[in-house]
């Protein structure tokens, strides 16, 4: 076991490198940061000086181990815009992403569960089939539009719902929290659900099907045989094996929430992570997008770690044979 | 060719198609909207490209069978004067070419790598897959919004507007190769062992040989199961990206960028330049996944899955 987390996590390093080598790529090519340092009136000769002096002229690969070095130290370099660093622009509109794909992440495990099993036991019933049909539907609408037509029903023809922003925020210990406010809470009622909507149909859908799969199985026959009730074999036998393949995916696909963020941020106006990189590739603000990569690169990296190493743990066979 | 014919009509691909009510639904409508965007510069009746037919005038018109709505525009106007009909049968070809293209191009990519991880195996496999693995484990969107917000500013936006078709078919292309190659490489492997390949080895075929004629064939079911569902993914991932503004410019309009322009309106309630192209997005998408669903129930009834 111990060798299998030394040789996910080794991975792992060494997909970050990749990530950050891709990050400076798009750092040295695009932009030049003496003009972003001096602006245009500077002489040629004063100019190589600073180049040099900086380090600019200096092998390609050595920038890259230096670079690698600043970024392990937790330094993503200055925003052109903000006149900030970097890591302070991200940690301050982190606060309203996580609160998001936290409540995302609510809504998915609170109504996916319940929903997948339900269909899985009961698969011919009108229910089951009026969501099997439904989910269809429902991967097949992208999460913006979905985001749309909630702000224009329940924004701009009932006028119930805010239709963008925040709302009133407490900050707790430096956390901008949206979560404590009644205000805050209603704004966040549709762009949670309008996020949800892409994933909803994808996990009910996975949740029946391996249900099924493991109603299917023996060990669960042989517990119908021995006269067991009915509920003991739903929620207690096949459940929990259930679990294990859900939570893997789970894990993956929260990572993606972040993705799709993106999106419901832009239509929803909300301050986070993702409209705050929109914003900078208007302003075409390269050294933010690559601290952006890194983040975000970061962020899956771990998660994905982390959820392997997870199942790593519960099952074996995935430790001897390697990856899936 | 007329025994190629003959062998379809006696198929159990067809036979299973006439009997499933959803999937000639799903076939006829994605047939007319094809033949709707392919025949879009014929039967629209105004040209959205054309500023001579544009006057700004006619801007947020109603659709014609509300009150302030006028019989010349069916579906109204948008925000620039435009016959709403016309630019979406514009934008439905926008997106039907861009999807296709990244499809083409992805599946170009994902097949050749597939093949030869497969086939090869040992160093050339690992390397290969290995790469694939670590672009799966990003999102396709999220790859694919970064690499076009990179070229953004590379290009400059006026640029990237001009250059916006072909770059976004690679974008979406690049991003979304690995699901073939790995497709690809599964059904390899499992064909590779067989006894024909044995046998075109025995005779002394050419290794390429084996690999094109022989094999390549037997991995085009999976090829096409995957291949609807991914069209439909690379449409609604080009709305997205133009909805980001990302994508085709509000001069050329795909689905998405049309969406985009309209959604600031939906507050003085012109709703149907948002909702009209919305609603066409979502039933292109959602037939070709009716459609790859059922195509993945019939030929691999092993992979029936979620």
């Amino acid at each position: 076991m111990f060798a299998f987390i030394i040789r996910r996590i080794t991975q792992s390093i060494l997909v970050m490198l990749v990530v950050s080598f891709v990050g400076f790529a798009i750092k040295n090519q695009i932009g030049d940061p003496i003009r972003d340092i001096v602006g245009e009136r500077v002489s040629v000769a004063e100019r190589e000086a600073l180049r040099d002096k900086l380090g600019l002229n200096d092998p390609f690969m050595i920038q890259f181990a230096r670079y690698v070095k600043k970024v392990s130290h937790g330094d993503l370099g200055i925003s052109f815009h903000h006149a900030k660093p970097n890591v302070d622009v991200i940690l301050s509109k982190a606060p309203a992403t996580l609160e998001l794909v936290f409540a995302t992440t609510l809504i998915l495990i609170f109504v996916s569960l319940p929903v997948g099993v339900y269909t899985a036991i009961r698969p011919n019933n009108w229910f089951s089939k009026f969501t099997m049909a439904f989910s269809t539907l429902g991967v097949s609408i992208p999460v913006f539009l979905t985001a749309i037509m909630l702000i224009f029903v329940f924004s701009v023809e009932l006028g119930w719902m805010p239709s963008y922003g925040r709302g009133e925020t407490i900050n707790v210990w430096g956390w901008e929290s949206g979560l404590l406010t009644a205000d805050g809470l209603k704004h966040l009622i549709m762009p949670s659900i309008a996020l949800s909507s892409i994933m909803l149909p994808l996990f009910i859908r996975l949740i029946r099907s391996e249900m099924m799969e493991i109603l299917e199985t023996e060990y669960i026959k042989f517990a119908w045989a021995k006269g067991l009730f009915r509920k003991r074999i739903w929620f207690v036998h096949a459940f929990k094996n259930t679990l294990l393949p859900v939570i893997t995916v789970f894990g993956v696909q929260i990572g993606i929430l972040f993705a799709f963020t993106i999106l419901t941020e832009t239509v929803f106006q909300w301050q986070g992570i993702g409209f705050m990189f929109l914003e900078a590739v208007e302003r075409s603000d390269t050294s933010l997008l690559v601290a952006y990569l890194m983040v975000v690169g970061a962020l899956f990296v771990t998660v994905n770690t982390i959820v392997d190493i997870i199942y790593g743990l519960v099952n074996p066979t995935i430790r001897i044979t390697g990856r899936k | 060719m007329k025994r190629h014919w003959e062998r379809f009509k006696a198929s159990y691909l067809l036979y299973s198609f006439k009997r499933d009510r959803i999937a000639i639904l799903s076939f006829t409508i994605l047939v007319i909207l094809v033949l709707l965007s392919v025949l879009a510069p014929m039967i629209s009746p105004y040209d959205p490209y054309d500023a001579n037919n544009i006057d700004i005038l006619n801007s947020e018109i109603a659709p014609a069978w509300m009150e302030e709505g006028t019989r010349e525009f069916i579906f109204g106007t948008d925000v620039q004067g435009r016959d709403l009909l016309s630019t979406m049968l514009y934008g439905l070809r926008l997106s039907i070419i861009i999807g296709c293209g990244a499809v083409l191009l992805q599946a170009f990519l994902g097949i050749t790598v597939g093949l030869s991880a497969g086939y090869l195996g040992g160093k050339v496999d690992s390397v290969l897959m290995r790469i694939a693995d670590i672009q799966l484990s990003f999102p396709y969107l999220i790859v694919a919004i970064f690499v076009s917000a990179i070229f953004q500013v590379a290009f400059g936006v006026s640029r990237y507007e001009e250059l916006a078709i072909p770059l976004l078919i690679i974008i979406i292309g690049l991003a979304e190769w690995p699901v073939y190659a790995r497709t690809v490489r599964a059904s390899v492997l499992g064909e590779k062992n067989k006894e024909y390949v044995e046998a075109a080895r025995v005779i002394g075929l050419s290794r390429k040989l084996i690999v094109v004629r022989h094999i390549l064939p037997n991995t085009m079911t999976a090829v096409l199961v995957i291949s609807t569902l991914q069209v439909a993914n690379a449409i609604m991932n080009e709305a997205a990206l133009s909805f980001l503004g990302l994508g085709m410019p509000v001069t050329k309009p795909s689905l998405g960028s049309l969406i985009r322009s309209g959604f600031e309106y939906i507050f003085s309630g012109s709703w149907w330049i948002t909702i009209f192209p919305g609603l066409l997005l979502i039933a292109l998408v959602l037939f070709i996944n009716l459609l790859g669903d059922w195509l993945r129930d019939v030929l691999n009834p092993k992979l029936y899955k979620g």
